[in-house]
């Protein structure tokens, strides 16, 4: 079951083109079906996307599995509506091929089936369901129209600089916990084209988890528990902290609270905002007494301090003094900080093995702009508003004139993405999938030996 | 008396085991038709009793001291020789009677599981050895030095579950996440690189794992031998027994509108006015409101809908008027139709999704911008005070309804409510929003028809 409604339901109401630095080019901004074609003709990594989604499978080892790419499915949404779920590929040229042709709006990448998924129908008359999901990377989707309550800047499917840390956040709580806590070291984060990011953990050992295994890390990251009718939306009940949830705090939550989003969403400068954090503190005579005190020093005060740090630095002063003793209002303040920063994921998109996610370097239809992939090592130098777009490609495209038709995204802004892609996330991919087939086949043959001895 | 062997298939060596079986294969034993039946009702009624439990939103130490009680009460046997005998007959004849489509499946696997787990945790420590092995888990202990290494941090998580501390003398094991997704889910463990940190105290979760995924595999087995031999062969034997177990005690599932077949769109305001349960009643609303639901909502809603007797041609209308207001006609019908066609078994795997109950509705767990899930759980005291109220609720009633849901009887509450509104009592109580349509009608019908 695919969820395309999901996330779909803001799209319709914003508008698109706010981009700003227009070039004065003779390639005018937006997005259409011939900018789609010559980018999918020039300029789409498809050899790259072969090789990744191949996983060592295209070599020559003798313990490759030929029929793996195969089976996995590409799903592509076309110009006029239609969704054509269940492609399948046997090489890199058929993939290359029918992206050209079609032209798909969008590409999600599905699972890999236990058989080819455009045979579905012909394997199901067998009986048996044999048609399963039998690997699929381990997904993650953070969508920013899930921060709506905690961002005053924009809201829907817009974003700024003045939201974007939080998914800054997302990228280095989860970043961090996938490779320190679960081991994983293939992992590829990739901006969704406008309002958030997806992940992609790559390794054998993720793409084989099941869809319980898939839940349980969902929920290991699972922190917001609210709902649109409950008023305490993060509870961090208990006399410590998981190591996972300090650790993120102190390394990632408490800092980007106090240095980005306090003063830059104004959290504590209007009544109705410093309302909705005193709302949190389960103490009412606590949260009267610095409402009593916030609404009196009304206007700014005096100092040249900003008005959210300080009423930020009374808040904690009062929580966090030696005199409260109960432990439900000393979490308080960290309670706080984790329902206005902590990663909102779409559970969903993570517990399942077959659902469909976009696939990197496409275009979002609605902005013109690529899919390109985000170092989590420097993500907070990530700025969503200078990713390259379709038009400012083409444009590059044209400068570059026809003196090099072949090389493609050389030479344009989208060269430091591709190969990004390629060093950091691709070839050691490749690498260790060739090391654990590599093991995989020498398993194999020890096995067979021992066979054959033991008649 | 008629006797017959369960099934037939090699039994392994061994056996024998501590006072809980693993059921790894058939047994061996001859069983009167007389015990097949009462013994798989009697194991029935302890399942029965932990799912509603479980519906009430008990937590694992109520959960466990319900099972202790239930299993004395219906499970023991007058010849102390025969209780083994008995648990694992019965388990076997509910497999067959559970085996045969997904959802009974579901059930019996996530019931037995949960029976499992907490008789693994009543077995003394060395019993619980015993059966780990039986299960071959490999895993080692920390040794000392390892233990030093993350002791803090063992503590830690110690600490943030309530849990006494880990000493060097403690059984602490070293195994892959992936074997206790439940420990990993509830963040139990101290995790380091893919590795998740047990204590010996939790290693239930290893064995439950593979407990559960053993039984999965089994249904499935026994369901293809099921169809394709047994019910057959046993046609006018076991077969009639086994299919009245099933249905006799799983009550309906709502997937098929019987009585009030249809419900066409212009009266769908009306019956949502008089016959809704609060939580359909606020997510109708909320699509009216805002011309949009999320996911669960949609799920939620659409198939409760469709249970009521919402023709699929109707149901699109329906919520195409509803959506189009504010993501426009075409997008409807690009990207949520599809959705509802699916509800509907029109797509995919073509399957007729049957309505939530409200145990499923009741564990669901609604997120931000979500307004899916029971409203007897899920809303804070304030808002739901101001939701039956809007239904008519008095205040007091109310204040008992509230009273209801402090105990987490999460369903007695909306039964509460229910007989409030119908001033009438409603002695089976409600556990199926589609079963509260159902009653409320029958009700307002019946009075229509006094009246006339």
């Amino acid at each position: 079951m695919t969820d395309k409604g999901n996330n779909g339901v803001d799209e319709m109401q914003v508008d698109v083109y706010t981009h700003e630095q227009r070039k004065k080019g003779s390639i005018p901004e937006g997005f259409n079906a011939d900018y789609l074609k010559l980018y999918y003709a020039k300029l789409f990594p498809h050899v790259e996307i072969f090789k990744w989604m191949s996983y060592g499978n295209d070599g020559k080892h003798p313990a490759r599995d030929t029929s793996y790419f195969g089976r996995r499915e590409f799903s592509f949404t076309l110009d006029n509506d239609v969704y054509l779920r269940f492609q399948s590929f046997n090489s890199a040229a058929e993939l290359e091929n029918s992206i050209k042709e079609k032209c798909p709006f969008k590409i999600d990448i599905g699972p890999v089936y236990s058989v080819d998924p455009a045979k579905r129908h012909a394997y199901a008359q067998a009986g048996d369901n044999v048609f399963k999901p039998v690997e699929r990377e381990l997904v993650f989707d953070i969508d920013m129209s899930d921060y709506d309550d905690v961002r005053y800047c924009c809201s829907g499917a817009d974003v700024c600089l003045s939201c974007w840390p939080l998914m800054t956040i997302a990228i280095k709580v989860i970043d961090f916990t996938l490779r320190e806590d679960f081991g994983f070291n293939h992992i590829l984060w990739v901006y969704s084209g406008r309002r958030g990011v997806h992940c992609w953990v790559c390794d054998g050992r993720a793409r084989r988890l099941n869809n319980e295994q898939r839940a349980a890390i969902a929920d290991y990251f699972r922190v917001y528990k609210g709902n649109e009718n409950s008023h305490r939306k993060v509870s961090l009940a208990g006399p410590a902290m998981h190591p996972f949830i300090s650790r993120s705090y102190a390394d990632v939550l408490k800092l980007f609270f106090e240095e980005k989003l306090l003063c830059g969403q104004e959290l504590l400068s209007t009544e109705e905002r410093f309302q909705m954090i005193l709302d949190m503190i389960p103490d009412e005579s606590i949260s009267g007494q610095l409402q009593e005190r916030w609404k009196a020093s009304w206007r700014p005060s005096m100092s040249k301090e900003d008005i959210n740090i300080v009423r930020w630095g009374q808040l904690k002063h009062i929580l966090q003094s030696g005199k409260q003793k109960a432990p439900v209002l000393r979490r308080c303040v960290e309670e706080i900080v984790f329902t206005y920063t902590y990663p909102r994921l779409d559970m969903e998109v993570t517990k399942h093995m077959n659902h469909l996610l976009k696939a990197p370097f496409c275009v979002h239809p609605k902005t013109g702009r690529v899919c390109v992939p985000i170092d989590p090592e420097h993500c907070e130098d990530f700025d969503p508003t200078s990713v390259p777009s379709l038009a400012e490609l083409l444009e590059e495209l044209n400068m570059a004139g026809s003196s090099n038709a072949d090389s493609g995204w050389e030479g344009t802004s989208l060269a430091k993405s591709v190969s990004f892609f390629k060093s950091s996330f691709l070839q050691p991919l490749l690498k260790s999938c060739k090391v654990e087939m590599e093991s995989k086949y020498n398993d194999a043959k020890i096995q067979e030996m021992k066979n054959s001895m033991s008649w | 008396m008629e006797t017959v062997s369960a099934q037939k298939r090699k039994t392994t060596a061994s056996e024998p085991s501590p006072s809980l079986p693993l059921y790894r294969s058939a047994p061996e034993l001859e069983v009167s038709l007389d015990d097949f039946e009462l013994y798989a009702i009697d194991r029935l009624r302890v399942l029965k009793a932990m799912s509603d439990g479980l519906s009430r939103g008990k937590k694992p130490d109520e959960i466990g001291a319900l099972v202790t009680e239930l299993w004395k009460e219906h499970m023991q046997h007058p010849n102390p020789s025969d209780v083994m005998n008995k648990d694992i007959i019965s388990h076997f004849v509910l497999r067959l009677v559970y085996c045969r489509t997904e959802d009974l499946r579901k059930w019996f696997l996530s019931m037995e599981t949960t029976l499992f787990r907490h008789r693994f945790r009543l077995e003394s420590l060395e019993v619980q050895r015993m059966l780990m092995s039986e299960f071959k888990l490999p895993f080692k202990a920390l040794s000392n030095s390892e233990f030093e290494a993350v002791k803090e941090k063992l503590g830690q998580v110690a600490r943030s579950i309530n849990q006494p501390l880990p000493t060097v003398d403690s059984t602490i094991f070293k195994v892959p996440f992936e074997e206790v997704p439940e420990l990993v889910a509830g963040r139990r463990v101290y995790m380091l690189k893919g590795d998740a940190y047990v204590a010996m105290n939790q290693v239930a979760s290893l064995v439950v794992t593979q407990f559960r995924s053993h039984l999965s595999k089994a249904l499935v087995l026994t369901n293809r031998k099921w169809t394709s031999m047994i019910q057959e062969q046993e046609k006018d034997r076991l077969t009639p027994i086994v299919e009245a177990l099933s249905s006799s005690y799983l009550g309906p599932d709502y997937s098929q509108p019987k009585e009030y077949a249809e419900i066409s769109i212009k009266d769908i305001d009306r019956v949502a006015n008089s016959s809704f349960p609060l939580c359909m009643r606020h997510l109708f609303d909320k699509l009216r409101e805002e011309h949009h639901l999320k996911h669960g909502g949609r799920m939620q809603l659409g198939l409760f809908l469709k249970g009521v007797g919402l023709k699929l041609d109707d149901a699109l209308a329906f919520w195409r008027v509803e959506f189009s207001k504010k993501v426009g006609t075409e997008k409807f019908d690009k990207e949520y139709s599809y959705n509802i066609r699916h509800n509907y078994g029109k797509e995919g795997k073509r399957t007729d999704y049957t309505p939530y109950s409200c145990q499923r509705i009741i564990t669901s767990t609604p997120g931000v911008g979500d307004h899916h899930g029971c409203p007897y759980r899920h809303f804070s005291e304030e808002n739901l005070r101001a939701a039956l109220s809007k239904m008519g609720v008095s205040s007091r009633t109310a204040d008992d309804v509230m009273d209801k849901v402090r105990h987490r009887h999460y369903q007695l509450a909306c039964t509460l409510t229910f007989e409030a509104i119908h001033s009438c009592s409603c002695d089976a109580g409600i556990n199926h929003p589609n079963q509260y349509f159902t009653e409320s009608q029958k009700i307002l019908q019946q009075r229509s028809q006094a009246a006339e």
